[in-house]
């Protein structure tokens, strides 16, 4: 059998979410965020949810975010995301408000927001995209950044005596009685993004029932400032990042 | 012989030649072209179409949503 009898309409099994406009991504060829914005449209469109959902974007790479998915946006200031969906979410109770952060943006200047915002119960999904450093400023210290690991600003890696210990954030937030799910996934293989799937759609879900904040952490790479290709920081991330963010849900009521 | 066949087309001018996709592939399907597209990039594509399997864990992995994916289930293979 031909290729080209295969390729016909009726024999299709995955095809782009219609949610995702047609722009070319500025990311880096690899970056998690094209996986993560990709799931978060299939799980946006399986919903049928498309005109109930307002994003609310943060400072790094993805404060782009809105020139790829075809909902509602709002930019927030650096780490300011969940105090704006929070806004949001009160004026707007029957929308569908998520927040999208980096690790730079959500875990230190932003650290008091989302302690607050999840301490409160507010009815939003917060997705966290956690890569160890910088991304779009040039790879440096990030407080999520692994001890000992190198970065623009800790050349001969990070020394926990003079900038500390790294941020374990979701596990703090999973000790908040205002959550109601709280996870940490990945995105390096089929089988992490169908699982990242299944638990972004439950997370929608919680936000549709009212239940609280679901936080969903996805552990990322940043193939540009580890100055790494994308598949051997997908094994970098594999062998450095898990044993450090162990992957599994701390948190589903 | 296989029963099921797979085809994958890749949109060559928003690939980004990021290799992910031709990992995962659990049928060494996809390879990296030598040529390149118009910015530059290795391009993703069908090396050897008749392994695929139409599994889709290509698609599912590509950052920039370019794979689409098909799939036919032979009557008598």
């Amino acid at each position: 059998m031909d290729v080209k009898d295969i390729i016909k309409e009726e024999n299709l099994v995955y095809k782009k979410s219609a949610i995702i406009t047609d722009n070319t991504m500025h990311y880096c060829p690899g970056c998690t965020h094209g996986t993560v914005h990709k799931v978060v449209a299939e799980v946006i469109e399986e919903m049928g949810i498309q005109d109930k959902t307002i994003g609310v974007s943060p400072v790094g790479c993805s404060v782009l975010a809105y020139n790829y998915l075809d909902i509602d946006w709002q930019q927030a200031a650096h780490g300011r995301a969940p105090a704006v969906a929070t806004a949001i979410n009160r004026l707007y109770p029957e929308k569908y408000v998520f927040a999208y952060q980096g690790d730079g943006d959500l875990a230190s200047i932003g650290c008091a927001e989302i302690i607050h915002a999840c301490n409160r119960g507010e009815n939003i999904t917060v997705i966290f995209i956690n890569n160890a450093i910088y991304g779009m400023t040039g790879g440096q210290m990030a407080p999520t950044t692994l001890e000992g690991m190198k970065t623009a600003t800790t050349p001969y890696g990070r020394d926990v005596k003079l900038a500390g210990y790294p941020l374990k954030i979701t596990e703090l937030i999973a000790q908040l009685p205002g959550t109601c799910l709280v996870t940490r996934e990945s995105a390096e293989s089929a089988v992490a993004v169908r699982k990242l799937k299944k638990m972004i759609r439950k997370a929608f879900e919680n936000t549709g029932k009212k239940k609280g904040t679901s936080f969903i952490e996805v552990v990322s790479t940043c193939n540009s400032g580890w100055k790494l290709s994308p598949v051997e920081s997908n094994t970098w991330m594999k062998e450095n990042m898990f044993p450090f963010y162990p992957l599994g849900t701390m948190k589903d009521i | 012989m296989a029963k099921i066949r797979g085809a994958v087309v890749v949109d060559k001018e928003r690939c980004k030649g990021c290799n992910v996709c031709v990992v995962t592939c659990p049928t060494n399907t996809l390879s990296l072209a030598r040529e390149v597209n118009s910015k530059g990039y290795n391009f993703a594509y069908m090396e050897n179409p008749e392994a695929c399997i139409g599994c889709a864990n290509c698609a599912v992995v590509c950052p920039d949503s370019v794979i689409t994916v098909y799939k036919v289930k032979l009557q008598d293979a």
